[in-house]
């Protein structure tokens, strides 16, 4: 569990019943959450659960049906365009597969933000993403495209890219998906090192429960578009839910899902939440 | 016997699926028309929010687009371009007119082939390339990415490449003229015996300014619709690798029907 000495009570993501859907679909059904300053939130459910969907919406990637959410103490509605651009810029996000630009290098990917944002010598950009490359032990990599990486190091070099520009709020999307055990456990240590080095409040989403375990200082339990529960790792372990046990029991879903309702989610229209125009 | 709701017939199926690909279909000429103008204006009003279009990536987009395809399409306007000469002088010998060929020659690469020729190859090389990229970012994160970063994805992606492609299609056009008329001309010459002096005054008599201006001005209308054919395509990615192979191929097939389209339609409004 990691040390929730760093975290204040200040809130720097408030969201009240957010409603959303797909077409006529339900996705996210009366979510009301917060996470605090300094505070490492673990969004945890099972496949379908919501919670990448969940993480969207805090990025604010997506247009919700209802409900307020204020990201640092700012109403996202009320946000203009340029709002939204300063915004963002106190926002990190370590994608899932990474999302590295495959025809920039390592060094260009994590300047990339500095070059947009700010007016810095180019020396000076390339210093801050050494800097940050060597935060997240990639140092001397830079040079190096993205293709020429490990699924590991890839990861890492998003982490050094989506904090290159200090953000308040860090997002990541399944952190340690796809990776060996070690890997994924040396990952979990940078999230709680990039955490007390600087300050960040850090939004994780992930279904791997050893991983929750280590780094969360509250984990949001999701299910089906609504939460089950929020509380510390204590709590969520200790919780008596028939639907929360399964979870961290590892019970398949489809032995506890009506047959009904299992056929009718199969036969559903496909989706898909992030194919939206530019 | 109570009557049971009947299925849908073949007719309100086809119905209904042509209604859908017509709604698309608009939906995204709706959308490419917004990214041109969304385009414009990060071009020219982007340094006032501090976001502005980058020249290097234009300049960038400009080499990939232009530089690099002046060999394949020098090569293709000559190849067309000759061969409506050995064309035309076989046709104009039947009626002892074969004199003439410089004319129609003249005409038809500068209105028409060169930059169709251009457009096409452009569309081939460039316009599915485009298509993609940005698919592949797009299954990818990357336009997320770009999202979240703060970094506006028509600025960053679609703005450098459509002005590239206004840049540098008409550019190649005009390459286009020079070499298909340049390589006809010798042909004329050794079939003809006219010299290469007396054919290029020849087509100094004929030609317009107004005549290569409409050429020009075509090859800038095929710049836009390769651009964006491109980029709505690469949008509309879905289901990985294979979402972006087809997408690749509709960007290629839909570029070329539209710059034929628009030929045809150029030549009847401006010959009416």
């Amino acid at each position: 569990m990691a040390d929730s000495e760093t975290q204040s009570t200040e809130k720097v993501i408030e969201v009240e019943d957010l409603v959303t859907h797909y077409g006529e679909r339900k996705i996210l059904d009366g979510i009301t959450m917060d996470v605090r300053d300094g505070e490492i939130m673990v969004i945890m459910g099972g496949s379908g659960s919501g919670k990448s969907t969940l993480l969207r919406y805090l990025m604010a990637l997506e247009t919700k049906t209802s409900g307020t959410m204020r990201i640092l103490g700012r109403d996202i509605d009320d946000l203009s365009s340029q709002d939204f651009v300063d915004l963002r810029k106190k926002l990190g996000v370590a994608f899932q597969g990474g999302a590295l630009f495959s025809s920039l290098t390592v060094g260009e990917n994590v300047m990339l933000p500095l070059y947009e944002h700010t007016k810095l010598e180019i020396q000076t950009m390339e210093i801050m993403a050494r800097m940050k490359l060597q935060v997240v032990e990639l140092g001397g990599f830079e040079d190096l495209m993205p293709a020429e990486l490990s699924g590991g190091m890839i990861k890492r070099a998003a982490f050094a890219r989506a904090v290159v520009m200090d953000p308040k709020i860090l997002f990541c999307d399944e952190p340690s998906a796809g990776l060996d055990p070690a890997v994924a456990s040396a990952l979990d240590d940078l999230i709680l090192t990039l955490r007390e080095a600087m300050g960040m409040s850090i939004v994780v989403v992930t279904h791997e429960l050893e991983s929750a375990f280590k780094i969360a200082d509250r984990i949001t339990v999701l299910d089906r578009g609504k939460i089950l529960m929020i509380g510390t790792v204590d709590e969520v372990r200790s919780s008596k839910n028939e639907r929360i046990y399964n979870l961290l029991n590892r019970v398949p879903e489809d032995d506890t899902m009506d047959p009904d309702e299992y056929l009718a989610r199969l036969t559903g229209e496909d989706f898909d939440i992030g194919n939206q125009p530019l | 016997m109570s009557e049971t709701p009947s299925t849908p017939s073949g007719i309100f199926r086809f119905l209904d699926k042509t209604g859908r690909t017509t709604v698309a279909g608009i939906e995204e000429v709706g959308n490419g028309g917004l990214m041109v103008l969304e385009s414009l204006y990060w071009l020219f009003l982007g340094f006032r929010v501090k976001q502005p279009v980058r020249l290097n990536a234009v300049i960038q987009q400009m080499t990939e687009i232009g530089i690099s395809a002046i060999p394949i399409i020098a090569l293709l306007a000559g190849s067309i371009s000759t061969t409506l000469a050995i064309q035309g002088i076989y046709t104009l010998r039947i009626f002892g007119a074969e004199g003439h060929v410089t004319a129609g020659l003249a005409f038809i690469v500068v209105r028409e082939f060169a930059p169709m020729i251009t457009g096409i190859l452009v569309a081939g090389r460039s316009g599915s390339a485009l298509a993609a990229r940005i698919g592949t970012m797009k299954i990818n994160q990357e336009i997320d990415a770009l999202k979240v970063m703060g970094i506006n994805p028509v600025r960053f992606l679609v703005a450098p490449p459509l002005i590239a492609m206004l840049i540098m299609v008409p550019c190649l056009s005009m390459m286009s003229n020079v070499v298909g008329l340049f390589l006809a001309g010798i042909y004329i010459n050794f079939e003809l015996g006219i010299s290469l002096a007396a054919y290029l005054d020849q087509i100094i008599d004929i030609l317009k300014v107004e005549d290569v201006l409409q050429g020009l001005g075509k090859s800038a209308i095929y710049a836009i619709e390769i651009a964006v054919i491109g980029v709505v395509n690469g949008a509309s990615v879905r289901g990985g690798a294979e979402g972006v192979g087809k997408a690749t191929t509709r960007s290629v097939v839909q570029s070329i029907s539209a710059i034929i389209i628009t030929a045809m339609v150029v030549v009847i409004l401006t010959t009416l």
